[in-house]
């Protein structure tokens, strides 16, 4: 069987807001529950601005390392992990999820949360990875191992009060590393 | 607003169309006629990876997130603003189906459809748009639905009007649905726009433009299908959409991925 030629992307455009946005997108678990962490950051241009209509996408395993195959994103029970969730950035550029530390998939494996980026000027999506900071996994990670020591660190979250601080810098000084998979 | 000209704006999507490569399936990212692409690129080539568990996943979405209702946008009463409403909105009803199938052809089932646009005189129900043409009463633009076994989907809207933007002096976007796609892996998540076959701001929209191969762009092009239309009801538009997370050579497969 050959391979259709596949769809091209194009921009979110300024006017996903009354579209992808739903009451509870940004809450993998509800705020506030005990294992809960916030996960966070700003979107910044190459000027370093913050970007306020970017919309971040995460995708990960629960916090057993186990991938969850349940719906109910859109419509949360409160109990469900569904290990997805969408947030728009806020008039500073900020965006923030509610949720748990992904284990690993498999022995061995560095986690991560699987990332989308969109915004308004992005002609298409870009695909990235949130690391964990300080995990034993990390030095083995196929793509970490693989970067030069300042690229690697733009994959990996940094520890504060509430969770982890990751911010994603479409360009300019330590743009983030973005993906393409084979 | 930028005073550029479309004769401006033209000449250097013309400059970068003669420079483009055959094989670019995507749009470019650093596209600077688009002018809020210019500090919204990476400037390094995407890393290349191979996808890990999570990444060979993707999310899943049921019936508990989509009610069908909410695929027919000539009702107005599913997007929560207008659950008063019970008026048709103003414009050409039409439908819009096609399939939704993976990098290998096979269908994505079961999976989350997004959709939203403008109404007829080109105007989105949003706070920052600054069109002055009418809201439509009965008209959010907003969609969703799931696609069934065979990934085939399907919305009943009305038919979008181009509007103006301000990238240049009097720029117009060519009329448009916009879509959002999850696939059976994370990898394949897109977010696109279909158009409408024959539109005449083709050439002049730098969003468009900015995928350079003409086939390509063409794939982002409804086709007018007369069987789908419903005798006094509604003109019929088909757009199959293929989502593929992976990079290939697309123009000589392998034998071994074939």
């Amino acid at each position: 069987m050959s391979h259709p030629l596949p769809t091209p992307g194009q921009t979110i455009g300024p006017f996903y807001g009354q579209a992808l946005p739903y009451d509870g997108d940004d809450e993998l678990v509800p705020a506030g529950r005990a294992d809960a962490i916030r996960l966070h950051g700003d979107v910044l241009d190459g000027d370093g601005t913050p970007i306020p209509d970017a919309m971040v996408e995460i995708w990960q395993a629960d916090a057993a390392g186990r991938v969850p195959q349940a719906g109910g994103s859109i419509h949360r029970d409160g109990w469900t992990f569904t290990g997805f969730g969408r947030c728009s950035t806020d008039a500073t550029g900020h965006y923030s999820f509610s949720t748990v530390l992904p284990g690993a998939t498999d022995d061995g494996k560095a986690p991560f949360f699987a990332v989308t980026v969109f915004a308004r000027g992005l002609l298409d999506k870009l695909l990235t990875r949130i690391y964990l900071p300080g995990h034993e996994a990390n030095a083995a990670d196929a793509l970490l191992s693989s970067l030069p020591a300042e690229e690697a660190a733009t994959l990996v979250a940094v520890t504060d009060a509430q969770g982890l601080r990751f911010d994603i810098r479409l360009q300019g000084e330590r743009e983030t590393v973005f993906l393409t998979h084979g | 607003m930028s005073q550029d000209t479309q004769e401006q704006i033209s000449a250097e999507i013309a400059a970068i169309a003669v420079q483009a490569g055959p094989d670019e399936r995507q749009p470019r990212v650093d596209y600077a006629p688009y002018r809020s692409s210019v500090l919204r690129h990476p400037t390094k080539d995407p890393r290349h990876v191979d996808p890990e568990t999570i990444e060979r996943w993707a999310p899943c979405f049921s019936h508990r997130d989509v009610h069908p209702l909410e695929a027919d946008l000539t009702i107005g009463a599913h997007a929560g603003i207008n659950s008063q409403v019970s008026g048709e909105p103003i414009g050409e009803r039409i439908t819009v189906t096609g399939r939704v199938l993976d990098g290998d052809g096979r269908p994505v089932a079961g999976q989350l459809v997004e959709v939203w646009q403008a109404n007829a005189a080109g105007r989105y129900v949003h706070k920052n748009e600054q069109h002055p043409a009418p809201l439509d009463p009965n008209f959010t633009g907003v969609g969703r639905c799931l696609t069934d076994a065979d990934g085939g989907y399907h919305f009943t809207t009305i038919k979008p009007g181009p509007y103006p933007w301000g990238n240049h002096r009097n720029a117009w976007r060519p009329a448009h649905i916009h879509f959002s796609l999850f696939g059976n892996q994370f990898t394949e998540r897109l977010i696109t726009q279909m158009y409408f076959p024959g539109d005449p701001l083709f050439a002049l929209d730098p969003i468009y433009q900015a995928i350079t191969d003409q086939r390509a762009r063409d794939a982002l092009l409804a086709s007018y299908d007369h069987d789908m239309t419903v005798p006094n009801h509604s003109m019929g538009y088909r757009w199959d959409i293929v989502l593929s997370g992976r990079d290939r050579t697309w123009t000589e497969p392998e034998e071994a991925d074939r």
